[in-house]
């Protein structure tokens, strides 16, 4: 399956998490909130401005800017 | 048992529901401190459980134990080194997965666990039901129902947790979990050599060395390097190798896929029969996406989030204003007595001048900080504070801040009439620390309360007309320059990527009153302790800087000698005479008990004199001048008089500025004379007409003029007084210094002491001008300075600029201090705002004049 960033994904859309490319504090913290592969998603909202984006995965609401959410790679 | 394993810790995820926990289980009996040297908060408390006492520890709330953070450096040194008997993990229950992280790698560090299962009622509402005996089974933990806002199943935890610790003291078989062949088979051939040399041994388990190893923790290598530098070297070596080889084959990273193995064996419990019947974006979630939908709304949202900040900065600023008001008139009242009780002299004015004003100083900012501090604590127990920094963050981050600035800047003035006070303290909801430093050093740029009454004062005489276009200018000014010196401040001193802002929106909650409570009730009295202390010492330096030197003996003594002079050539005159001896017989009379046969003679005395003064000329005008005024009092409103009163006076005041032979001055003049006229008809304004007459009239006597010129002497001399102080000298040897940016001797003095407090450059410069006390009536300064030629519109906007970006005053500059952690950033901010608003008011001057 095609993986592509999670920044495309729109309003409503649902995926899983395929890779996370970032390394260090970044990759860190992406995981230590529960963004690893396997792990279903949502985006389920965007701030006024298109940035940061809102997600949804094992049942709480998470928040990245769109400059994070490139490293998360999913597939559909 | 030891005193650490009497320790209980409490750890768990940010919203969680730990605080409250810790909050049911201590009450009252915490206390708050910080972590040496680092601004994270040590929260510790006492509890009693089945009539057992535990010391418990509020870990801060972490996600993880990877050490990034501050927070999870902190966290992990207490468990590591202070060996906690056992740890109460609080966990939110519908989000079961993600907070199990952090239990793995305690477990993982061989720290004993219990689980309270937080927020059940929240997870049974969403339809998840936890088989917590099967977790118990699975994990080998105890896990314990608990809904920590009303207390319920928390003893049972505590007792669960207390019972581990007695049986484990602190430590227990650390849990070891496959993280894949190639780091399984990697860790098997580290760990022998971390055994055998007991690298960092005696505070983790040999494995989990070996892991924080292949993790690349900065921590715990650093650690490493510093007990054996050798075995250090071997191991990174086997590290690297390894990463390399998982880089080449996987495209990856070891702590990636020591990661996803952690979450991995989380599901793969989960999965065991432990979670039943999960209906996901039930209920609470799906009551808090609905809230969302209006209330982070692309258009709604912002317009929302506006009002709600100006509430907040309304409440803050105005309603804190009439406790203020209680504080300062206490303080006022204090200055007093304890000036009545004093001699005059050095310690009455050291006592008055500089602990009372200093101490109230402080003191008087509390309840703005209390209040500040509940509403904040409510937006961010709510979970409302989260979307601040989601909906602003675009913004923000292009100026190197973070979306949760915002609440810092508007508090210290962002709206015009804030203070940086609590503004600075605001900034502790900001966790990442490049951007939380960025916001402490540029939030005093804003236009404070305590600037406002310079912005008045000079805006009122040099732009009349732009009034308040020059005043919101003044504001937007300050944005401006917060905004531009945070984005220097991260790509010079501060640099640094942004910090990830991967953050949590946490479900809309109605905060606890209690939580909110114990919470605002911690800060103020840190900031009572520690700002009043330091506070205390520099407004005794400050003092002294304007009182010492004294002025030379010979010079004190030509005004003393030119004020007795006047009161001799006073005394002979039967008005002065008189009034004395009135004032004297009155203080008699205060001394003797209302039934003293000898007062009633006194009072008979007394009204004697008072009507043979009040038969002398300047006696008779007062009494006349006294009745007449009671008579306006007593007149009904009338609006059209006010209406036309405020017009003439401001006519007349137009007036003092123009020259005769100026054009307009004719028809001004004559506009004046026919409102005069008009007013003189209005009953008001007919006795207030006399009334002018009778006051100028009475002035005029040589008695009355005699006294004036004592009150000017005074005024000279106090003048005099500062100018020879520490203070006035700065002042006027930085003359050539403030030349170019328009500031003369007197600005200079006043502006120095500006550093103390904002609020006293008006009344300095009043000194300064040797006019006394500057009070509500600030007419007396305004016409002195439209009518010193010195004074020009670039005199003046180069001196608003000035106030505006200079240093912070000094409770700010404590404050800085005390959020930064470093008196580093308390001189950087004092050294650097003066340079930067000497800069821009010598830029505006030499521009406009």
């Amino acid at each position: 399956m095609e993986q592509v960033s999670l920044r495309t994904l729109d309003e409503g859309q649902e995926a899983v998490i395929a890779d996370i490319t970032a390394d260090g504090e970044m990759g860190r913290r992406i995981r230590d909130m529960g963004l690893v592969p396997g792990v279903s998603v949502q985006v389920v909202g965007r701030a006024p401005l298109q940035d940061p984006v809102a997600l949804r995965l094992l049942g709480f609401t998470l928040t990245l800017r769109n400059s994070e959410a490139d490293f998360i790679k999913v597939t559909q | 048992m030891t005193a650490a394993q009497n320790t209980i810790a409490i750890a768990g995820n940010p919203n969680s529901g730990k605080t409250t926990a810790f909050n049911r289980y201590t009450g009252s009996r915490q206390h708050v401190g910080n972590y040496p040297g680092i601004t994270v908060e040590k929260k510790a408390g006492i509890a009693h459980v089945d009539g057992k006492t535990v010391t418990l520890v509020d870990l801060p709330g972490t996600y993880s134990l990877t050490a990034y953070s501050l927070e999870e450096v902190v966290a992990r040194k207490v468990l590591a080194e202070e060996r906690p008997g056992a740890v109460l993990d609080v966990i939110n229950a519908s989000v079961l997965e993600r907070n199990l992280y952090l239990t793995l790698q305690m477990l993982e560090m061989g720290i004993p666990v219990v689980l309270a299962l937080n927020m059940m009622d929240e997870a049974r509402d969403q339809g998840i039901i936890i088989d917590e005996k099967r977790l118990e089974e699975l994990i080998g933990l105890k896990a314990v129902p608990t809904v920590a806002r009303t207390g319920e199943g928390l003893p049972k935890a505590l007792a669960e947790t207390i019972k581990l610790a007695e049986e484990k003291k602190g430590r227990t078989a650390p849990l070891e979990i496959s993280y894949g062949p190639e780091i399984d088979a990697t860790l098997k051939e580290m760990t022998p050599i971390v055994e055998e040399t007991k690298l960092l041994t005696h505070k983790y388990p040999a494995r989990w060395v070996a892991m924080k190893y292949l993790e690349r923790d900065e921590d715990i290598v650093s650690q490493g390097r510093a007990a054996s530098a050798t075995t250090s070297a071997a191991l990174e070596k086997i590290a690297s190798r390894l990463s390399d080889h998982i880089k080449t084959t996987l495209n990856s990273y070891p702590e990636a896929l020591i990661a996803d193995y952690r979450y991995g064996y989380i599901a793969s419990l989960l999965r065991q029969g432990v979670l039943k019947g999960v209906d996901e974006l039930k209920n609470r979630i799906a009551y808090s996406d609905k809230m969302d939908k209006v209330l982070t709304h692309r258009i709604f949202g912002p317009v929302i989030m506006l009002g709600v900040l100006y509430a907040m900065y309304y409440l803050t600023i105005e309603i804190g204003d009439y406790p203020l008001g209680w504080v300062e008139s206490f303080f006022e009242w204090l200055d007093g007595a304890v000036g009545a009780a004093l001699p005059d002299g050095l310690l009455k004015s050291m006592i008055t001048s500089g602990v009372i004003g200093g101490v109230g100083g402080v003191l008087g900012f509390v309840p703005l900080i209390v209040i500040m501090f509940l509403l904040i604590a409510f937006m961010e127990d709510s979970g409302y504070m989260a979307r601040v920094a989601y909906m602003w963050d675009r913004i923000f981050r292009f100026f190197g801040l973070h979306g949760a600035s915002i609440m810092p800047f508007i508090i210290s003035g962002g709206i015009a009439g804030g203070c940086a006070v609590p503004g600075v303290m605001a900034t502790r909801t900001l966790r990442s620390p490049r951007e939380r430093l960025a916001t402490i050093l540029t939030a005093p740029f804003m236009a404070c309360g305590a600037k406002m009454p310079v912005f008045l004062l000079f805006v009122g005489i040099f732009f009349e007309d732009n009034k308040a276009l020059i005043m919101l200018l003044l504001s937007l000014t300050g944005w401006a320059a917060a905004l531009l010196v945070a984005r220097l401040l991260r790509s010079t001193l501060i640099r640094g990527a942004s910090t990830p802002f991967v953050m949590e929106l946490p479900p809309y909650r109605l905060p606890t009153l209690s939580g909110m409570i114990i919470h605002t009730w911690e800060r103020a009295w840190q900031y009572i302790k520690k700002a009043g202390t330091i506070i205390l010492a520099i407004s005794i330096l400050l003092w002294a800087a304007m009182s010492f030197p004294s002025l030379p003996d010979d010079v004190s003594a030509g005004f003393a000698e030119r004020k007795a002079a006047i009161e001799t050539e006073l005394s002979a005159f039967p008005y002065k005479k008189l009034s004395d001896e009135i004032a004297g017989l009155e203080e008699e009379l205060d001394g003797l008990g209302a039934n003293d046969p000898k007062a009633k003679e006194l009072q008979v005395r007394i009204d004697d004199l008072v009507a043979q003064r009040d038969a002398l000329p300047a006696g008779k005008l007062k009494v006349e001048i006294d009745e007449l005024t009671g008579q306006v009092d007593a007149l009904p409103k009338d609006p059209a008089a006010d209406k036309l009163r405020e017009q003439v006076a401001k006519l007349s005041e137009s007036l003092e500025w123009l020259k005769p032979e100026d054009a307009g001055t004719k028809a001004l003049q004559r506009q004046l004379d026919e409102l005069s006229e008009v007013l003189e008809k209005t009953p008001s304004g007919a006795i207030e007409a006399v009334i002018a007459r009778k006051q100028k009239e009475r002035d005029e006597l040589p008695e009355i003029r005699l006294e004036a010129n004592i009150a000017e002497i005074e005024n000279e001399e106090a003048a005099a007084t500062l100018t020879h102080s520490l203070a006035g000298r700065v002042g006027t040897a930085l003359e050539r210094i403030t030349a170019p940016a328009g500031f003369d001797w007197r600005t200079n003095i006043a502006l120095v002491g500006g550093i103390a407090a904002k609020e006293v450059v008006i009344s300095t410069l009043g000194t300064a001008y040797s006019l006394g006390e500057i009070g509500d009536d600030e007419h007396s300064l305004a016409d002195r300075i439209k009518g010193d030629s010195h004074w020009t519109t670039a005199n003046a906007v180069a001196l608003l600029l000035f106030t505006l970006l200079y240093s912070p005053c000094f409770v700010t500059l404590v404050v800085i201090k005390q959020e930064s952690g470093s008196w580093k950033w308390l001189f950087f901010s004092l050294i650097f705002n003066l340079a930067l608003a000497y800069s821009v008011a010598v830029a505006a001057y030499q521009t406009l004049a």
